[in-house]
């Protein structure tokens, strides 16, 4: 199995499994239960979902996935996925070929000893202070899944950390996405 | 025009040019029934809501066309979730109305509320909860266009009844643009080069099989077929779900595959250098251990479905279409295989070596099953019907009736659903009215649903039912005599409790019974003379008779188990 090249400026920590599937599905109720059913059933594994109305419709939502690709062929997974009548569109977006962002959010209780280590492991990870109080901070970062991946790492050192991601969202690379990828249901 | 929803309902499904409804009222669904007394439409009134699902499916698997049933909320709905799940595995097209509580009840545990779309959710192919009076007309058509295009399936529609019960001005969607389906499109482009990658492997082959299976009959292909087939010389095996889409008297025909296959169909797959799958989805019971299936076989994978490709076996050529559009094709870029004659060579052998066989019955009993299903088959009509329950009397009538035409073979291949022989067969009569329809049952699964027979007495339904009596849950018995030591675990039934003649009597029925060939004779003929009510026999058979050929769970295909008769050769 190929490792992907990091890209300029942006290392992915997407292990290569993982698959990222863009799907257009129809703003109704129950369309996620019928999703996440239908991947429980077969025994397929989410690793991130995230759902919001897509673009201006209010008549579709935009579920973004992160798969499993080894705990089924990808085919499979699209192919079971397609059949959902709620699913209008599937795009299948290999992680080196998708630019992926997360938003990180964390409130740390902060005192005297430790808010100088505090600001400069923000200031290093390029988070922003968005809430505090007398006591405590709250953060957010949003970036790559690897940049999350690092400051909650970093994070770790400190006591009392309250800390919430929201699972990727992604759009194909700009000039890398082949006509291949596109798995319009027609 | 203004009409209420529960007219909206019924007149939707007069639309959809619904004749029979099969179903059981209750509080929910109440509003329903009071328009459907004014309906051309038929309703048949069940004993047990699971009798009304599997009467549709009979009723859609003899006939093609969508089955209908219609149950109330809560019980009524989960009572038809096994006639749901059967339907789903066998691609069989349903529409199922449930009735729902009020809308303003929902989430409240309200009595007989259930949440029947989300308990369906995973077993139907979709499912709508009506939020609106307006609605109900979209939900129907969509329904019927989502249950009978593509991979047929079943379809739920929950109407609350305030929904049935609220007014609307009356419309009906006149294209599949009025549906509102998005992400539904169940007619792909026919991939040419694919047709030529098939057509190219074919030209290879010295060893191929069209592996046929229930998608076939699902796209009416019987015609194409024979063409191709007859042009070709391919040999063909039908699997539990095709029997009867390509004739059992052709030549080319070796029967069926699978744990309870023809010998000659087994091996042939198993010896094949092509196996062309035709709407068949490769399952255990057919492959037995999946990486001893078909070693040489280079794979040719036709489905309407795309998520069949790949789940099992991998395929070399994958073509999405139905399989009528795919035989079509390749008779159009005429696609013929490598002189056949060493492989008929090899088939023949096989053929004349380990023929279906079954030992002869003695003159005073017990019966052979599968003497008694020839013998039926012997005397019944040209174009009979046949339903089955599941167990060891679905194998032998699966084995052994000789089936010509499509439609003709009603049963439960995927999910296996024990009782589905007699409503089922009634469902089919309804469908079919010109036609004798015979349910071959065992006595397992008669006494699951056999209240159904009141329905068909009450509704003027003569089917006529054989029971297999062998006193035993029969197959689980010869798994407990061939892989549990003889060590029988409940699996005891008596022959003689309950009496069947005397059940048959107390719903309407003639009763009969047979305990030797005389008898069977007789009664069997007895019963082809009776047309106006339905017919149930009680046939004695030996309980230690066990389905041959055999291939055990998960063990190779190469592992065949022949008849114990046959066995002294190998």
């Amino acid at each position: 199995m190929n490792t992907p090249e990091p890209f300029a400026g942006e290392v992915t920590h997407s292990p290569v499994r993982h698959h990222i599937l863009s799907v257009l599905v129809e703003n109704k109720s129950g369309v996620l239960a019928r999703i996440a059913g239908m991947f429980a059933r077969r025994g397929f594994n989410i690793y991130s979902l995230a759902v919001a109305p897509a673009e201006s419709h209010a008549r579709f939502s935009r579920v973004t996935i992160v798969v499993d690709a080894e705990s089924a062929p990808l085919e499979q997974i699209v192919g079971q996925l397609d059949k959902l009548v709620n699913v209008v569109a599937i795009t299948d977006i290999a992680p080196r070929e998708a630019v992926e962002r997360e938003l990180l959010l964390a409130t740390i209780k902060t005192d005297v000893s430790n808010r100088t280590p505090l600001l400069d492991t923000l200031g290093g990870a390029g988070a922003a202070i968005v809430d505090v109080d007398p006591g405590a901070v709250t953060v957010m970062l949003a970036g790559t899944p690897a940049a999350c991946d690092a400051l909650e790492r970093d994070l770790e050192a400190f006591a009392d950390v309250e800390l919430h991601r929201t699972g990727r969202v992604a759009l194909p690379r700009l000039g890398r996405a082949t006509p291949a990828d596109e798995q319009q249901k027609d | 025009m203004q009409l209420t929803g529960a007219q909206a309902l019924i007149k939707s499904l007069e639309q959809q040019g619904v004749d029979t409804i099969f179903g059981l009222p209750g509080g929910a669904i109440l509003p329903v029934y009071d328009p459907l007394l004014d309906s051309s439409i038929r309703h048949i009134l069940v004993r047990h809501e699971q009798g009304a699902g599997h009467m549709a499916e009979g009723y859609a698997l003899a006939t093609g066309r969508a089955g209908v049933a219609m149950v109330t909320s809560g019980p009524g709905a989960t009572n038809i979730v096994t006639p749901i799940t059967n339907a789903h595995m066998d691609s069989t097209p349903l529409v199922v109305i449930t009735g729902q509580v009020a809308t303003s009840s929902i989430g409240l545990d309200a009595f007989q509320e259930c949440d029947i779309t989300g308990i369906t959710m995973g077993i139907t192919k979709h499912n709508f909860l009506v939020q609106s009076a307006h609605e109900l007309p979209r939900a129907v058509a969509a329904a019927f266009h989502l249950a009978t295009t593509g991979r047929p399936g079943p379809v739920l529609i929950d109407v609350p009844k305030d929904v049935a019960q609220s007014t609307m001005e009356w419309w009906y969607p006149t294209s599949v643009d009025e549906y509102d389906l998005p992400g539904y499109h169940p007619t792909v482009e026919l991939d040419e080069a694919a047709v030529a990658r098939c057509v190219a492997l074919i030209a290879q082959s010295e060893r191929p099989v069209l592996y046929v299976g229930g998608g076939a009959l699902k796209s009416r292909a019987s015609a194409e077929l024979l063409a191709f087939a007859d042009r070709t010389r391919i040999p063909v095996v039908t699997t539990l779900m095709a029997r009867g889409v390509f004739p059992d008297s052709h030549d080319q025909h070796l029967g069926m595959p699978g744990m309870h296959g023809v010998y000659a169909a087994v091996m042939a797959i198993q010896r094949s250098d092509l196996l062309i799958a035709l709407g068949a989805r490769f399952d255990d019971r057919v492959t037995g251990k999946i990486a001893a299936f078909a070693p040489e076989a280079k794979v040719i994978h036709v489905d309407i479905d795309r998520a069949e490709f790949g789940k099992i076996r991998r395929p070399d050529v994958a073509l999405q279409t139905d399989v009528a559009t795919a035989l079509r094709a390749w008779d159009a870029a005429g696609a013929a295989p490598r002189a056949l004659d060493g492989w008929w060579r090899e088939i023949g052998q096989w053929r004349s070596e380990y023929p279906l066989v079954y030992d002869e019955p003695e003159a005073n009993g017990p019966l052979r099953p599968q003497h008694v299903i020839e013998s039926i088959a012997r005397t019944a009509p040209p174009g009979t019907i046949v339903a089955s329950g599941v167990g060891q009397h679905q194998m032998w009538a699966a084995q052994h009736w000789k089936f010509e035409e499509p439609n003709s073979w009603v049963n439960s291949g995927g999910a296996g659903t024990m009782g589905f022989g007699v409503p089922a067969a009634i469902g089919a009569k309804v469908g079919r009215p010109d036609r004798t329809v015979w349910c071959i049952d065992g006595d397992g699964c008669f006494q699951m649903t056999a209240q159904e027979l009141v329905t068909a007495r009450s509704e003027g339904i003569p089917i006529k039912v054989a029971i297999l009596n062998n006193a035993y849950l029969g197959m689980v018995r010869q798994w407990q005599e061939m892989f549990y030591d003889e060590r029988y675990s409940e699996v005891y039934l008596s022959a003689d409790l309950p009496d069947y003649v005397k059940w048959a009597e107390a719903m309407g029925c003639v009763g009969l019974r047979a305990t030797n060939v005389k008898e069977m004779n007789d009664v069997i003929d007895e019963a082809h003379a009776i047309n106006d009510v339905p017919v149930v026999i009680d046939f004695r058979t030996d309980s230690s008779e066990k389905v041959f050929p055999m291939v055990a769970a998960g063990a190779s295909n190469d592992d065949i188990m022949v008849h114990p008769s046959q066995r002294g050769g190998r």
